[in-house]
């Protein structure tokens, strides 16, 4: 069956199994590639997208399950002054070596920011411990993030 | 230094006029390639191309495969510094595999540094030496009255011309010998020693598509490849009807491989329109398999078949020098320990997948997140019995590789696939457990260690008898012990010996190789005679290194002479470390400081790690502090701190909880719940010097992994009193 998901804004209809993971909608039947697949359980975070503002592990989120919440991924990250803010900083402080884990980093901090503008430092890593990077960028990671919070989006 | 201008005297410069005007300049180094991990010994050059637009943006091909290293960035640097440009008019495109073009194009071994530290300075000089001649003859002056900054020729009077304006009458100087165009004095660099953001990084924060998995192609399809669990086994039956009825299924297909895990194995192809499908109908899959003589393998297995071979002769010499047996029979103490390591698997983020369409006419076309793009098509060529020049490859930037990608089974399985199936592109993914399970590991390993001691407790002997795993009789390259592994030739009586054991258990190149897992041995065990002699492992080691010389070069990559391991070099990290971490100073109660020094690819290393226990026993790293010596340049100091921290979490976390153990002849770990990499939690605090010496700038993806390893096990052993001598450490042993 067809179900319409409210993706940055746009609706778009999904012609796919009600247990298909969002990940595998996104990349494979919509193209946004931007959305990693990691581990396909939600143990690396690789995959996280916003699912009305809260960081979701779209590998383990069925098609059918989403309704008429609003589905955000890196492919709109900009358009949040959080989000762009973020970006910003993860280009300047250099934060990634490979890269391919960020996209999941970028969202789950926006999302952290979003609910916790001035997190302490313990609460960074808490907040994305959930988040795998085999590169272990770590340092850079939460850094870029302590610097956004210090700053604010005022640049962004 | 006499090793890189060995290679210069023979770099060949080339101009041509680029179409739409402009310059293009190639630069080709001829070289032999002798990659001991991956390469073979091959002839190769090492070419470089740069590209001046009039519309003055210059263009630099990376030849090599990106893979967070940050090579796409660094070499165009050293070519952007001597050509005077300013950064932000450079654009870096990907090079597709071309080897005629090209050269050598490879990612691994922290090779690219020191290979291309001289070739790509002269090829940017004499770009340069070519736009300032075009200048000097528009104007009618000397070239010596003028000079350039930021991508602009100027002279005396103030008149300027961007490189876009001259670069289509530069295209019609005559080249210069690049053995002789005058390099920039150092503290004139302003790209070289920069931080310069990586050139992707852009892109990649807006999700836009630029890895492997991102490839997308009209009419492509997707597949999931189910392989035996057993490593050798071999396909009996498989009954496929039911994975091909389920709806978005296109088909599932037996595909009969060999036995070399590094071509195609047995296995069934299910192909969907959507990856997640064609995984999930491998559930519905039936399919009898072989084991052999294999599926009884086991960790557990090597490690009792290991202490077996330790009671009986060894089977071969690896290193002799002195009397050993004398030193043995004259030592007033004897110390013996033996230590072990496990298999380990790389889990790159972004899981082995290629792309692959078989063109009607035969031609294969790939699109690969590969280190090693002549290995994958030569793979192909030999599985499918494709000519090599009817195969054409992509190169994608990779979701990390940390040397899984040398070995490109996965290319083969795609193309395999893809063959089936002319004119349908097909991008095969692999799941995380298939990635786990299917990787080409960091071999396990036992050394039985003895050392002697004199009455003075002078060091006076050293031993090991090495247990390796060998593959139709050969012990591969990452499962091997150079001679030289220290401390031979700086104790008078060294004896390495070795026995092996055969297996089926693929395995390859894990980050630092070799030196990942016997850094943690030798000075774990250096320690061990250090506190018999009543000091500390940074003590010992400066007395064995003394006012010994530099040793002789040796014959290393593309036909350069490898600098000889420097005694002076790794006594300025070690002191550094000593110095920076406080060593001889106290430490807050209930933490402790363990040492380790490691000199691998070309670089020294000396690392000091402060450790607690938390109220559970579990490891607690608070400071790690870094000293390392990479030459006479950090060239850009973003990426080698990254590579710094990015390896000392991966040996922290290697150390503390990984492992695959092998059972039933297969990988038991599934996910990363059972494969805990590092989170962001345990992150310690580190520290990092570079200590500048005056030697040509080497290589930062390896060398600072392995001495966290033997760091970390010497503090626990100062907190708790309790020896690390097998890996992962067993935190139950501790107390």
């Amino acid at each position: 069956m067809a179900y319409r998901v409210e993706i940055n804004g746009e609706v778009r209809e999904l012609d796919v199994p009600e247990d298909m993971p969002l990940l595998w909608a996104l990349r494979n039947e919509l193209g946004m590639v931007g959305t990693k697949f990691g581990c396909g359980v939600g143990l690396c975070g690789a995959c996280t997208v916003h699912v009305d503002g809260v960081a979701t592990r779209s590998c383990s989120l069925p098609v059918g399950t989403i309704g008429d919440k609003k589905v955000t991924t890196i492919e709109a990250l900009g358009e949040s002054p959080v989000g762009r803010a973020l970006q910003q900083a993860w280009v300047d402080e250099d934060v990634m070596q490979c890269g391919y884990c960020q996209a999941g980093q970028l969202m789950n901090a926006t999302a952290l920011l979003a609910r916790n503008p001035k997190p302490s430092s313990q609460q960074i890593d808490q907040a994305m411990a959930g988040n795998i990077c085999r590169c272990a960028c770590y340092t850079r990671i939460h850094d870029a993030i302590a610097m956004v919070a210090e700053k604010g989006t005022a640049n962004a | 230094m006499p090793e890189t201008v060995a290679l210069s005297r023979r770099t060949l410069l080339k101009a041509g006029a680029l179409a739409g005007g402009g310059l293009m300049l190639s630069a080709s180094m001829p070289m032999i390639a002798k990659a001991a991990t991956a390469a073979g010994g091959t002839e190769a050059t090492l070419n470089a191309y740069v590209s001046i637009a009039p519309d003055n943006t210059i263009t630099i091909v990376a030849r090599n495969p990106e893979i967070g290293q940050g090579i796409k960035t660094m070499l165009p640097m050293l070519i952007a510094e001597e050509l005077d440009a300013d950064w932000d008019q450079v654009r870096v495109t990907q090079a597709d595999f071309n080897p005629q073009k090209y050269g050598f194009q490879f990612a691994g071994g922290s090779f690219s540094t020191p290979m291309n530290w001289m070739p790509m300075r002269q090829t940017g000089a004499a770009a340069r030496r070519m736009l300032l001649a075009a200048a000097a003859e528009r104007w009618g002056v000397a070239a010596s009255s003028l000079r350039t900054e930021q991508g602009k020729v100027l002279d005396a009077s103030g008149r300027s011309l961007t490189y876009g304006e001259l670069a289509s009458d530069a295209a019609k100087v005559a080249v210069p010998d690049p053995a002789k165009v005058q390099l920039k004095d150092a503290k004139d660099f302003k790209i070289i020693g920069r931080s310069i953001p990586g050139v992707d990084s852009a892109r990649i924060v807006r999700g836009e598509p630029i890895f492997g998995v991102d490839t997308r192609l009209p009419g492509m399809k997707y597949a999931a490849f189910e392989r035996a669990p057993t490593f050798g086994a071999r396909l009996v039956s498989a009954d496929v009807e039911a994975a091909k009825a389920v709806p978005g299924v296109e088909d599932a297909i037996v595909m009969k491989g060999g036995d070399n895990p590094e071509l195609l194995v047995d296995g069934v192809a299910v192909i969907a329109n959507n990856w997640w499908t064609a995984n999930k109908a491998r559930e519905k899959l039936s399919v009898q398999w072989d084991n052999g003589e294999w599926g009884s393998h086991s960790s557990a297995g090597y490690d009792k078949r290991a202490a077996e071979l330790w009671a009986e002769p060894p089977q071969s010499e690896l290193h002799k020098e002195g009397d050993v047996d004398a030193a043995f029979a004259s030592a007033a103490k004897v110390l013996e320990a033996e230590y072990a390591y496990p298999f380990l698997a790389h889990v790159a983020m972004e899981p082995m997948n290629c792309t692959a369409l078989c063109h009607e006419d035969g031609r294969i076309e790939l699109w690969a997140p590969t280190q090693n793009p002549q290995a994958g098509a030569q793979g192909i060529a030999q599985q499918l019995g494709v000519a090599p020049d009817k195969i054409a490859i992509h190169i994608t930037r990779m979701g990390g590789g940390f040397g899984r990608r040398l070995t490109n089974d996965y290319m083969v399985q795609a193309a395999a696939i893809a063959a089936k199936k002319p004119g349908t592109p097909i991008q095969l993914i692999w799941s995380r457990q298939d990635d786990i399970r299917s990787d080409f590991y960091r071999p396990a390993g036992w050394h039985r260690l003895r050392a002697a001691l004199d009455a003075n407790n002078k060091l006076i002997g050293f031993e090991d008898h090495f247990v390796t795993l060998s593959k139709n009789g050969q012990v591969p390259f990452e499962a091997s012990m150079g001679a030289t592994e220290f401390p031979a030739r700086f104790v008078e009586n060294v004896r390495y010996v070795q026995s092996t054991m055969e297996t089926r258990i693929p395995t390859g190149a894990l980050r630092a190789p070799q030196s990942n897992a016997l850094s943690f041995v030798m000075q774990s065990f250096l320690d061990e005679v250090a506190h018999a002699q009543g000091r500390d492992l940074p003590a010992l080691m400066l007395e064995l290194f003394g006012d010994r010389e530099p040793l002789p070069g040796t014959p290393g990559m593309g036909g350069m002479q490898n600098p000889g391991f420097s005694p002076p070099r790794a006594k300025g990290v070690i002191e550094k470390a000593m110095q920076m971490s406080n060593w001889s100073g106290g430490t807050p109660d209930g933490r402790a400081k363990g040492f380790g020094f490691y000199y691998s690819h070309l670089g020294y290393f000396a690392e000091v790690v402060e450790v607690s226990l938390g109220s559970r026993g579990e490891i607690q790293v608070h400071d790690v502090w870094v000293a390392g010596d990479v030459g006479s340049h950090i060239i850009n100091p973003f990426g080698a701190l990254n590579q710094v921290e990015g390896s000392i979490i991966d040996g922290i976390g290697q150390a503390v909880g990984l492992a695959v153990e092998i059972e039933n002849g297969g990988a038991k770990p599934t996910n990363f719940h059972e494969y805990e990499i590092p989170r962001m939690p345990m992150t310690p605090r580190i520290h990092t010097e570079f200590v500048i010496t005056d030697n040509p700038p080497t290589g930062m993806g390896e060398p600072a992994l392995p001495p966290v390893i033997p760091a970390l096990a010497n503090a626990l052993f100062k907190l708790t009193g309790k020896r690390v001598r097998k890996l992962p450490i067993d935190t139950s042993q501790l107390v």
